[in-house]
């Protein structure tokens, strides 16, 4: 992989007063499939438009290819772009809408009907050239304008939030496809979306964003086994802050509820009865012992909510009320509320964030 | 339930009467040109009137460049206006309406004082010159209806993702407006288009102050100086109108159908 072909740097963009950007930089190689995530309002869509050219950056330069585009129309960067409202052409067909951009570009009748015939088959919709867009469902729509996207073979491909307007099962059954059809060509991608899962599913690499800055750049288990911040660990995934009290800073012995345990790091200014916040997610806490876990907790029931295959369990644990996700074993009952439980850890899996 | 739908009748007849009876009569009156029985001889006078002919084909004309220029001039502010200055709505909408406001004479007044054959713009030196003058004030006689229509064509689409989806894919602006824009709001385009039609038919006061042989005129000097054929004229011109508004109806179904479905 060539690195740099997408390259972002010091990008700002500002409204009157409102600073949505904030000099935020990135590179990604080529063939990469890149997701923005962020609550609304990050400033992930906006970094998106501004890469597409629909917004003049206030400050900052974005490169493709070695090629400097920031002050590029729209219709001179050669990119792709699928919107959240598909924006099928109601007045053309489908085989004229996947076929518009290359018609543009001045593509033959015969090229572009091979074209055509090509991208339908590729999105699995073959035959469908004379259909309306109101003839077909969400679903197809969009597939649709993924195709329209890819037709004229763009250098990139861009997604803002391509999924939102669809129901959850063509969601991510959509998702796969979009992400199959993105290796297929190793066209470098860049997917704008609100949805964690979405995002850490079908990318190499997730920016995590909030307030206009960039929270963490990094691999998909990265971001989620080893969030940078409190925002990402509480952004991506579900997460247990733990209120505990520092009784041993040189041996980073902390207490819950009067529970010692021994954690792998302690931030440098802890001291003595000071007070501090630890997470942990769900996942990693175990009704009773289990092989591996050094921290064993007691707790009462606090609730249980089935939610099919995994049961969460809320666990009091003092003032603190903890989380835990267990699977649905149907060979056992799961825990009643108010019933007194063990919980154990690995102290490995705790994590120190920074604020 | 049966009570109120009774009066509701009885108020739609009335006022249906009120348009009707004269139309009826003035219908009757025109069947009888010749003395002791009903007959289209009034009608046959008047398509055999070649004044007819050259004014109504003058008209025609007329109308028809009155509607490109309209559409050239309206449909692209009208998408700028939604797409890059929409905090300039407002004037625009007071503006369009000033036509309604200002009567034609004051405007025709206007055009006669401002291009004049001594002014530095001389468009009534010429009779081509008249008839583009005649064709701009159609134009803004039909501005509240044609910007009307057109704004609520544009309402009924997205018209910043389909530009956006057009643009990236290499279109200009003139390829977005004339491949896509106009093509999805043809229907509401063609509905102001018909009311110019109406419009520039019937219209009397600018034509005969530019002295320009149109049918408005027409109408006013048989009118003036013939019994039957007025009548006939009446029925003719509602024909035309009404038929123009038909027009609209029709057009209305086949208007491009957007959908939002998430299946």
């Amino acid at each position: 992989m060539t690195a740099d072909f997408l390259s972002v740097s010091g990008l700002t963009k500002t409204y009157g007063s409102n600073t949505v950007v904030k000099a935020v930089d990135f590179a990604f190689a080529r063939g990469e499939f890149i997701s923005l995530l962020g609550p609304s309002g990050c400033g992930k869509t906006t970094i998106l438009r501004m890469i597409a050219g629909f917004e003049t950056p206030s400050a900052g330069t974005i490169t493709i290819d070695g090629q400097d585009i920031t002050t590029l129309k729209p219709n001179q960067r050669q990119l792709g772009m699928v919107f959240q409202a598909y924006a099928l052409f109601p007045n053309l067909n489908v085989g004229d809408n996947i076929g518009f951009g290359l018609k543009i570009a001045g593509v033959p009748r015969e090229e572009r009907r091979a074209r055509v015939a090509e991208m339908l088959k590729l999105i699995g919709l073959p035959g469908y050239e004379q259909r309306y867009p109101y003839e077909m469902s969400g679903g197809q729509q969009q597939r649709v304008a993924l195709a329209r996207a890819i037709a004229p073979r763009p250098r990139m491909l861009l997604l803002d939030e391509p999924l939102s307007a669809l129901d959850a099962k063509i969601r991510v059954s959509l998702r796969e496809e979009i992400r199959a059809i993105q290796l297929d060509l190793g066209i470098t991608t860049v997917f704008v979306t609100h949805d964690q899962e979405e995002a850490l599913s079908i990318s190499d690499r997730v920016v995590v964003m909030n307030a206009g800055r960039i929270e963490q750049l990094g691999a998909p288990h990265d971001i989620y086994n080893k969030p940078a911040t409190r925002f990402v660990a509480t952004f991506v995934g579900q997460l247990n802050n733990l209120d505990v009290v520092i009784t041993d800073p040189a041996n980073k012995i902390v207490t819950i509820d009067g529970q010692p345990l021994t954690l792998p790091d302690l931030p440098a200014d802890a001291g003595l009865n000071a007070n501090s916040v630890l997470t942990v997610r769900p996942e990693v806490l175990t009704i009773g012992a289990r092989e591996g876990n050094d921290v064993t907790l007691t707790g009462t029931v606090a609730d249980v909510t089935f939610l099919g295959s995994v049961i969460r369990v809320r666990v009091a644990l003092g003032k603190n009320v903890i989380s835990l996700d267990t699977f649905n074993d149907q060979r056992s009952t799961p825990p009643r509320r108010g019933e007194s439980i063990t919980v154990s850890l690995a102290s490995k899996d705790l994590l120190v964030l920074a604020n | 339930m049966k009570q109120n739908r009774f009066w509701a009748w009885v108020v739609f007849l009335l006022g249906a009467s009120y348009f009707i009876v004269p139309l009826v009569a003035t219908f009757e009156f025109s069947l009888r040109m010749r003395r002791g029985y009903y007959s289209f001889d009034s009608y046959a006078s008047v398509f055999s009137d070649p004044n007819f002919q050259a004014t109504f084909g003058y008209s025609v004309l007329i109308g028809i460049f009155s509607i490109l220029v309209g559409i050239v001039i309206v449909v692209p502010a009208v998408y700028f206006v939604r797409l890059r200055l929409p905090w300039l709505r407002p004037f625009m909408e007071f503006f369009t309406l000033l036509p309604l406001i200002i009567p034609a004479i004051i405007l025709v007044y206007g055009y006669i004082r401002l291009y004049n054959s001594s002014s530095i713009v001389p468009f009534t030196g010429s009779a081509l010159g008249t008839d583009i003058l005649l064709t701009f004030a159609y134009v803004t006689l039909a501005l509240p209806y044609t910007y009307r229509a057109v704004d609520t064509g544009m309402r009924t689409i997205d018209v910043q993702t389909l530009t956006e989806a057009a643009q990236i894919a290499g279109a200009n602006t003139i390829q977005i407006i004339s491949q896509i824009i106009l093509p999805n709001i043809l229907v509401a385009v063609l509905s102001g288009a018909f009311l110019t039609f109406a419009i520039v038919i019937g219209e009397f006061t600018i034509a005969s102050l530019l002295n320009r042989p149109a049918f408005g005129p027409y109408l006013q000097n048989i009118g003036a100086n013939r019994a039957y054929e007025p009548a006939a004229l009446a029925i003719i011109s509602f024909i035309i109108t009404w038929g123009a508004m038909g027009m609209i109806n029709v057009l209305g179904r086949f208007a491009p159908r957007t959908s939002a479905r998430t299946d």
